[in-house]
C-alpha cells in the first residue's frame, strides 16, 4: 500500500470514527446535556476559525471582520425563520415587524411541516452566507487596497459599523433594534450541526487543494513573486476574502441556531479576537488545527475548567481564588504563552493526514552524521 | 447653534482625551510598525487604578500611584510580550498585542469580578460643575484641551531638542542603521511605551471623570477611535494624532447633538475607511515607498 492510499484511509478512518462518537452522544445522552453543547458550539467555532484561516492563514490577508459577516449571516437566518405566528410577540416594539414571510412556513406548506422546517433553515443559512458574501464584495472594493495592519483595522471598523447599523431604530421592523430576535427553529442534536460544519470546512479543504488555493499561498508567501508568476493579485484576495466571508456567514447562521437568542451586542471585536487567537493555538495555516483548537478551547472552556470559575477545581475548594473569570485568566495567560513561545501552535501547518509523515529528514542525517 | 453649543464643548474635550491616548498608538506605530491593540485596555487599567485609589488614599498620593502603575504596566507589556518577538513577522507582534489585551481584559474582570466599578470620588476641581455662556459642562471640559496641547508642547520640544528624542526619531526613520549607529534600539522603544502610557493615564483621569463607572470593556472603544485618529492625521506623526483626535471628538459630539447617537461609533469608523482609501498617509503623514 503506498502512501497516499495510506493517508486517506487514515483520514477518512479518523473522520468517521469522530463522527460515529458525535451521533452515539446524540443519541445516549439528551441534548440538554454538556456535551452536546459542546459540540453544537465547538462546530460552530471550528467553521468560524477555518473561514477566517482560509483568509488570515491561507491568503495572508489579516482581516478582523469575522465578527461582522458573522452578524450578517446570524441576522438573516433568525430574520428569515421566525416563524409568522411568532412575529407579534418577537418584535413587540415594532408594529407589524418582521419580514411578510417566513421560510419556515413557505416550505413547511410545500413539505409538510418537518422537513419544510428544516429545508427552509438550510436556505436561510445559505442566504445568510450569500449576503456575507456580498457585503464582503462591496467592502473589498476599497479595503482589499490595503496592507496589512491597515487592512485589519478597516475591516475591524467595518465590522462595527454594521453593528451599529443592525442596532439602529430605524432598521427595527426587521432587526429588532437592539433587542433579542428569538423563537426561530433551531436543531436540538448536534449531528445536524456536524454535518453542516463538516460540509462547509469539506468545501473550504477541496478549495484551498485546489488552483485557487495554491494561487493564495503564493501570495501569502510573497506578493510580488505570484504577481509575476501570473496570478492577477486583486482578483485573487477578493476571491479569497468572499469566499471566507460566505463561510463566516455560515457560521454566523449556526452560531444564531446554537444560541436560541440573538442580538447585535455579542458579535463585538473580542469575538474576532477569540475566533483568531483559537486560529493562532491551532496552527497559522492549519485547517485541523483550527478544527482541533476550536474543541479544544470551547471543551476546557465549557465544560474542563469549569470549576475554575465556581469554587472548586480539582478537588481543591478555594472559593477566594476560584472565583468567577478566572477560567478566562488562566486562559488567557495559556494562550499568551502559546503566542510567545509555541508560535507555529499545535500543528503548525500540517493537516491530518500528514501526522503519519516520516520524522523531519534532517534528524536522520545528524543521527547519519553521529555514525 | 445654541443647542449645539454643549455638544461642541463636549467635543474638545472628548477630542483632547482621544488626543492623548493617539499619541501612545502613533509614536509605537512610528517606531515598531506595531498596532498596540493593548493601548486601550492599558487606558482602562489607569481608570481602574484612579477608581480604587482615590477611594482609599489622598490625591497627592493616588495621582502619582496612577501615573506609575500605568507607566510599569505599559513598559511591562513591553518587555514581555513585544521584545521577544523583534524579528517576527509583523503579523505575530499583531496577535501578541491581541492577546495582551485579552489578557488584560480577563485579569481584570477577575479581579472587579466584572462589575463596572463606579467613580465615587472622582478627582475634586476637574469634576466642579460650571457654567459657560448657558451651558452647564464640568470643569474638565476646559481644563483638558489646555492640558492636552501644554503636554503635546513639551513633548514635541522633547523629541526635537533632546538625545533621547534624537534617537527616537532616528529608528523610526530606519531600524537597523539606528542600530549600527549606536542607539540603543531597546531603551528607546521602552521610552517610547512609557510615555504613551504616562499620556494615556493622564487621559484616562480626565475621561473617567465624565462617566459614572469604570467597566473593563471601557477602554476599547476610545482606544480604536484614538487610533483611528492617529491613522486620519497620519500615522506616526504627533501633530497629526492631536488634530485629528480633535476632529473626530469634535464630529462624534456633533452627531450626538444631531440626534444619531448610534452612529456616532460607526461615523468614526466610516472616516476611517475613507481616509485609507483616499489619502492613507493621513493629514500629515509621509510618504512611503516599497521596495522590492
Amino acid at each position: 500500500m503506498n502512501m497516499t492510499k495510506k493517508k486517506t484511509i487514515f483520514t477518512a478512518a479518523v473522520l468517521l470514527v469522530l463522527f460515529a462518537a458525535c451521533v452515539i452522544v446524540d443519541l445516549t445522552l439528551p441534548s440538554y446535556h454538556i456535551a452536546v453543547t459542546v459540540i453544537k458550539k465547538a462546530t460552530v467555532y471550528a467553521l468560524v476559525a477555518v473561514s477566517m484561516n482560509l483568509l488570515n492563514g491561507f491568503t495572508g490577508l489579516f482581516s478582523l471582520g469575522q465578527a461582522g459577516f458573522m452578524l450578517l449571516g446570524a441576522y438573516s437566518y433568525s430574520v428569515l425563520t421566525i416563524p409568522d405566528g411568532k412575529k407579534a410577540t418577537v418584535y413587540q416594539y415594532f408594529e407589524n415587524g418582521g419580514l411578510p414571510f417566513s421560510f419556515t412556513d413557505i416550505f413547511g406548506g410545500i413539505f409538510g411541516e418537518q422537513v419544510g422546517t428544516i429545508v427552509g433553515m438550510l436556505i436561510a443559512l445559505l442566504i445568510g452566507g450569500l449576503l456575507a458574501a456580498l457585503f464582503a464584495f462591496l467592502i473589498g472594493l476599497p479595503v482589499l487596497r490595503l496592507k496589512s495592519d491597515y487592512l485589519a483595522i478597516a475591516t475591524l471598523g467595518f465590522a462595527e459599523i454594521l453593528k451599529a447599523f443592525f442596532q439602529w431604530n430605524g432598521l427595527g421592523p426587521i432587526t429588532n433594534g437592539s433587542n433579542l430576535l428569538k423563537s426561530y427553529p433551531t436543531f436540538n442534536k448536534a449531528t445536524p450541526y456536524v454535518i453542516i460544519a463538516g460540509l462547509m470546512i469539506a468545501l473550504i479543504v477541496l478549495l484551498i487543494n485546489s488552483t485557487y488555493g495554491r494561487a493564495f499561498k503564493a501570495i501569502r508567501d510573497d506578493e510580488v513573486a505570484a504577481e509575476a508568476m501570473g496570478i492577477n493579485l486583486a482578483r485573487h484576495k477578493r476571491m479569497s476574502f468572499i469566499i471566507s466571508s460566505f463561510f463566516a456567514g455560515i457560521g454566523g447562521g449556526m452560531m444564531a441556531m446554537y444560541m436560541g437568542t440573538i442580538a447585535a451586542a455579542p458579535f463585538k471585536s473580542a469575538l474576532t479576537y477569540e475566533i483568531l487567537l483559537i486560529v493562532v493555538i491551532g496552527g497559522i495555516g492549519s485547517i485541523t488545527g483550527s478544527v482541533l483548537a476550536s474543541f479544544l478551547y470551547i471543551f476546557s472552556s465549557e465544560w474542563l475548567l469549569r470549576g475554575l470559575d465556581s469554587g472548586t477545581f480539582l478537588g481543591i475548594n478555594a472559593p477566594a481564588v476560584f472565583k468567577n473569570g478566572f477560567r478566562m485568566a488562566v486562559f488567557s495567560v495559556i494562550i499568551m504563552v502559546i503566542v510567545l513561545f509555541f508560535r507555529k501552535g499545535i500543528m503548525g501547518d500540517k493537516e491530518l493526514p500528514n501526522l503519519l509523515d516520516k520524522r523531519p529528514k534532517s534528524r536522520k542525517k545528524k543521527e547519519a552524521a553521529g555514525k | 447653534m445654541q443647542e449645539l453649543f454643549p455638544y461642541l464643548l463636549n467635543g474638545i474635550s472628548v477630542g483632547g482625551q482621544y488626543a492623548l491616548i493617539a499619541i501612545g498608538y502613533t509614536m509605537v506605530y512610528g517606531i515598531l510598525r506595531l498596532i498596540n491593540f493593548a493601548h486601550g485596555d492599558v487606558f482602562m487599567v489607569a481608570g481602574l487604578v484612579m477608581v480604587y485609589t482615590t477611594t482609599a488614599l489622598p490625591l497627592y498620593i493616588s495621582i502619582p500611584l496612577v501615573l506609575a502603575a500605568t507607566v510599569v504596566l505599559g513598559f511591562t507589556i513591553e518587555r514581555v510580550a513585544y521584545k521577544p518577538l523583534r524579528t517576527a513577522p509583523r503579523m505575530s507582534v499583531m496577535i501578541s498585542a491581541i492577546g495582551v489585551s485579552y489578557l488584560i481584559q480577563n485579569l481584570a474582570f477577575y479581579i472587579t469580578g466584572g462589575v463596572p466599578q463606579p467613580v465615587t470620588k472622582p478627582i475634586p476641581f476637574i469634576s466642579n460643575t460650571v457654567s459657560i455662556m448657558g451651558a452647564s459642562t464640568k470643569m474638565v471640559t476646559l481644563v483638558t484641551p489646555v492640558l492636552t496641547i501644554a503636554l503635546v508642547i513639551v513633548l514635541v520640544y522633547l523629541i526635537n531638542h533632546t538625545k533621547t528624542g534624537m534617537a527616537m526619531r532616528a529608528v523610526s526613520k530606519d531600524f537597523e542603521t539606528a542600530q549600527l549607529m549606536g542607539i540603543k534600539i531597546n531603551s528607546v522603544i521602552s521610552v517610547t511605551f512609557i510615555i504613551g502610557s504616562f499620556l494615556a493615564a493622564v487621559g484616562a483621569m480626565l475621561y473617567f471623570t465624565n462617566y459614572p463607572s469604570v467597566a473593563i470593556t471601557s477602554g476599547g472603544m476610545p482606544g480604536l477611535k484614538a487610533f483611528v485618529a492617529a491613522v486620519f492625521g497620519g500615522i506616526g506623526s504627533i501633530p497629526g494624532a492631536v488634530v485629528g483626535a480633535f476632529i473626530i471628538g469634535l464630529c462624534e459630539e456633533v452627531i450626538k447633538g444631531l440626534g444619531y447617537t448610534t452612529f456616532s461609533d460607526a461615523f468614526t469608523f466610516a472616516l476611517l475607511i475613507v481616509v485609507l482609501c483616499v489619502k492613507p498617509t493621513g493629514l500629515f503623514g509621509e510618504k512611503v515607498t516599497d521596495k522590492v
